[in-house]
């Protein structure tokens, strides 16, 4: 009911989500970067607000439970009860963040049966994205944008993120249009998380999050290479944020 | 000898060390790294018994004390054999007189020694036990009279032709199906591995010597698996981080001094179901560990679990199940004794073996008995067979109704964090199941 404040705060590697429901609606959502201090812009955002129940989840999740009392849950619980609310329909998320890549299959009550996490390295991730894109010197949309104008890809063979740039550098070097050499680290991602995907893979709608779900050139990507729909919430980076609020 | 004045280690064990001619100071570096893992993961934990302090002081002791130990008997005539693997028929070695000890590493600080000469895709137990002995931090390489190895895996196989250089090296021909003419080769190996133990030790295996070796043994398992049924309670009286320390002392103690004191522990266990003691609330989500072995020097896996709210109830691994199960048949007889041992080894269901449905269906049965909410299979980086046979026990245990969770690392703790939400979210799907 309206006055029941609930709050769900996600400590992502590269940015911290904070979603505030009044009753069930959302009243408020911050995004901001994590900084080296993760705890203090988290303070001063919730300092002047009405106090609810906390639920934490990410990266940052057991400095917050240690500092505000929050409940901890992590990113796949509330992954999965973020993306139920929205899409009640949803069986399969594909949820790409900064510095994680995860699947997870989702119940019909909103839990989770199964999921798959990539293992410790950051390639197909948010962070691979960033470091590819400063390589060919755009910035995160120009970068998709660019992708998208290109008529094939240019393929990058390096999964490994410091060899993957190597190998772009090399690529701009020997001549290839830049644009070419973005399509083809977008398919590389595709190629990356696709296995996860397929896995897991099951009847039902499919969901694409996290922060790297922003980039239109890589839902794309992803839609053909599944050869099905998937949806793309408005704002993909907040999902576990709610879901940790829903679970409060 | 000058003692450094800030050294962690006793004068004894400096001097010691320098004795067997080790690189006494990058020894130090290592041991320091495994006791402050030891400290943080084992010993720091709430709820351990009392007579767990043993056990702690065979893990302190295994640079130390122990090799103290087996220096003064190798002195009375004794012979010492260094072990990689729980398929070395030990009634022989200990009805020979001699000292078995298995000497596998589990510390991640010896594996880049081993890597500036060996291929970085090899399992971290194989890099860690390599490092050690070729950074000259192993203090019982310089004591083995007999080093024995066994056809397991290739890493090993191939290591051990590389290690055999040095002479004083047996290998165990284990065969890689359970058909007859595999038991008849295990048994000719068997056979040749007490032979060459005979030759080392200038003694002939005797009926009475053998007997009481195979009483022995069993008694050690009979104990080691009354420790398992006591975890059976809810909550366990024991945490899954204490069990796998006393199975790793099994390892390195005098076999009698340790099954005495395993059988003190169980006293205490079966006091403490009766008091209700337990390191874990009532309730708390109850997980089998299957796969690969975790030797002194790796408590990861462990810690990370039950330090995510959940307990090991038992592991089937090579420092759990596979150590114990099955007790070798009493026989009249040398030769008749001989073949029952074998008969014996050759049950471990080793995931070297094709095929191996008696492991899945193993798995399935001790998830049962133990009553495990879970299974997590834990699968060293590299470990093919294990690796590979993931997927048929995941499917498995699917069948009979078990989740499962496959966790594949090494003993860095890069990965630590990854691995504990894995874990987290793993336990929180359990709580989901029982809630649906």
């Amino acid at each position: 009911m309206p006055g029941d404040i609930r709050i769900g705060i996600d400590v992502g590697s590269r940015t911290t989500k904070i979603v505030i429901l009044d009753g069930e609606e959302i009243s408020e959502v911050h995004l901001f970067d994590t900084a080296f201090d993760p705890l203090a812009p988290v303070l001063e955002k919730l300092d002047s607000r009405p106090k609810g129940k906390i639920v934490a989840t990410g990266y940052g999740r057991r400095l917050l439970a240690d500092r505000l009392g929050a409940a901890i849950v992590t990113e796949i619980k509330a992954c999965a009860a973020g993306i139920h609310r929205l899409y009640p329909a949803c069986r399969l998320a594909v949820d790409i963040g900064g510095q994680d890549a995860k699947v997870i299959r989702v119940t019909e009550t909103g839990g989770f049966e199964d999921f798959e996490l990539n293992e410790r390295c950051a390639a197909g991730t948010g962070r691979f994205l960033e470091v590819m894109a400063r390589a060919l010197g755009y910035d995160l949309d120009e970068f998709c944008r660019a992708a998208m104008t290109a008529d094939r890809a240019v393929r990058v063979n390096s999964m490994c993120t410091v060899f993957a740039e190597s190998e772009v550098v090399a690529l701009i070097a020997g001549g290839e249009a830049r644009n070419r050499i973005a399509l083809g680290i977008y398919q590389s991602i595709v190629e990356r998380v696709h296995p996860m995907i397929a896995r897991l893979d099951q009847p039902g709608d499919l969901v694409f999050c996290g922060g790297v779900a922003r980039s239109k050139c890589l839902a794309s990507l992803l839609r053909s290479k599944m050869k099905r729909d998937i949806h793309v919430p408005a704002n993909p980076q907040i999902l576990s944020a709610l879901g940790a609020a829903l679970l409060a | 000898m000058k003692h450094a004045p800030h050294s962690p280690f006793s004068r004894e064990d400096e001097k010691l060390w320098a004795e067997l001619g080790l690189d006494v100071e990058l020894h130090g570096q290592i041991l320091s790294s495994i006791n402050a893992q030891f400290v943080k993961q084992v010993a720091g934990r709430p709820g351990r018994p009392a007579a767990m302090a043993y056990f702690d002081g065979v893990i302190h002791g295994s640079h130390g004390a122990r090799v103290r130990e087996i220096r003064e008997k190798q002195a009375a005539g004794a012979k010492f054999v260094g072990t990689f693997c729980v398929f070395v028929p030990e009634e022989i070695v200990l009805a020979l007189g001699a000292i078995p000890v298995a000497l596998c590493g589990g510390t991640a600080a010896s594996i880049p020694y081993a890597e500036q000469h060996f291929p970085r895709n090899m399992c971290p137990l194989v890099k860690s036990t390599l490092g050690l002995a070729y950074s000259n931090t192993c203090p019982y390489s310089p004591l083995e009279d007999l080093a024995v190895g066994e056809t397991t895996c290739d890493a090993k196989k191939k290591t051990w032709d590389i290690l055999a250089r040095g002479g004083g090296f047996h290998v165990l021909e284990l065969p890689q199906k359970k058909g007859p003419a595999d038991r008849a080769l295990w048994l000719g190996e068997v056979r040749a591995f007490a032979a060459r133990m005979e030759e080392l030790t200038g003694r002939t295996l005797d009926e009475p010597r053998l007997a009481a070796a195979v009483r022995l043994m069993n008694r050690m398992r009979r104990a080691l698996a009354r420790m398992h049924e006591l975890r059976k309670a809810d909550p366990p009286p024991l945490s899954g981080t204490d069990a796998l320390v006393v199975m790793q002392s099994a390892l390195i103690d005098d076999k009698e001094r340790f099954t005495e004191n395993v059988e003190r522990l169980n006293d205490e266990l079966d006091e403490r179901i009766r008091r209700g003691v337990s390191p874990f609330r009532p309730g708390t989500k109850r997980l089998l560990v299957a796969g690969c072995p975790s030797v002194v020097g790796n408590w990861k896996l462990h810690y990370l679990i039950e330090t995510a709210g959940a307990a090991i109830v038992a592991d089937e691994t090579c420092t759990g199940t596979r150590y114990f199960s099955r007790g070798v048949e009493e026989r009249a007889g040398v030769e008749a004794q001989v073949e029952a041992i074998a008969e014996r080894y050759l049950t471990i269901d080793c995931s070297c073996f094709t095929p191996n449905a008696e492991r899945l269906e193993n798995i399935v049965r001790l998830s049962r008995y133990f009553r495990a909410d879970g299974v997590v299979q834990y699968i060293l980086q590299a470990c093919h067979t294990y690796e590979i046979e993931a997927i048929n026990v995941a499917a498995a245990l699917k069948e009979a109704g078990v989740p499962s969770l496959k966790i594949e690392t090494d003993y860095a703790e890069e990965d630590a964090g990854r691995l504990g939400i894995r874990i987290e979210a793993f336990l929180e799907s359990l709580e989901h199941r029982n809630a649906g």
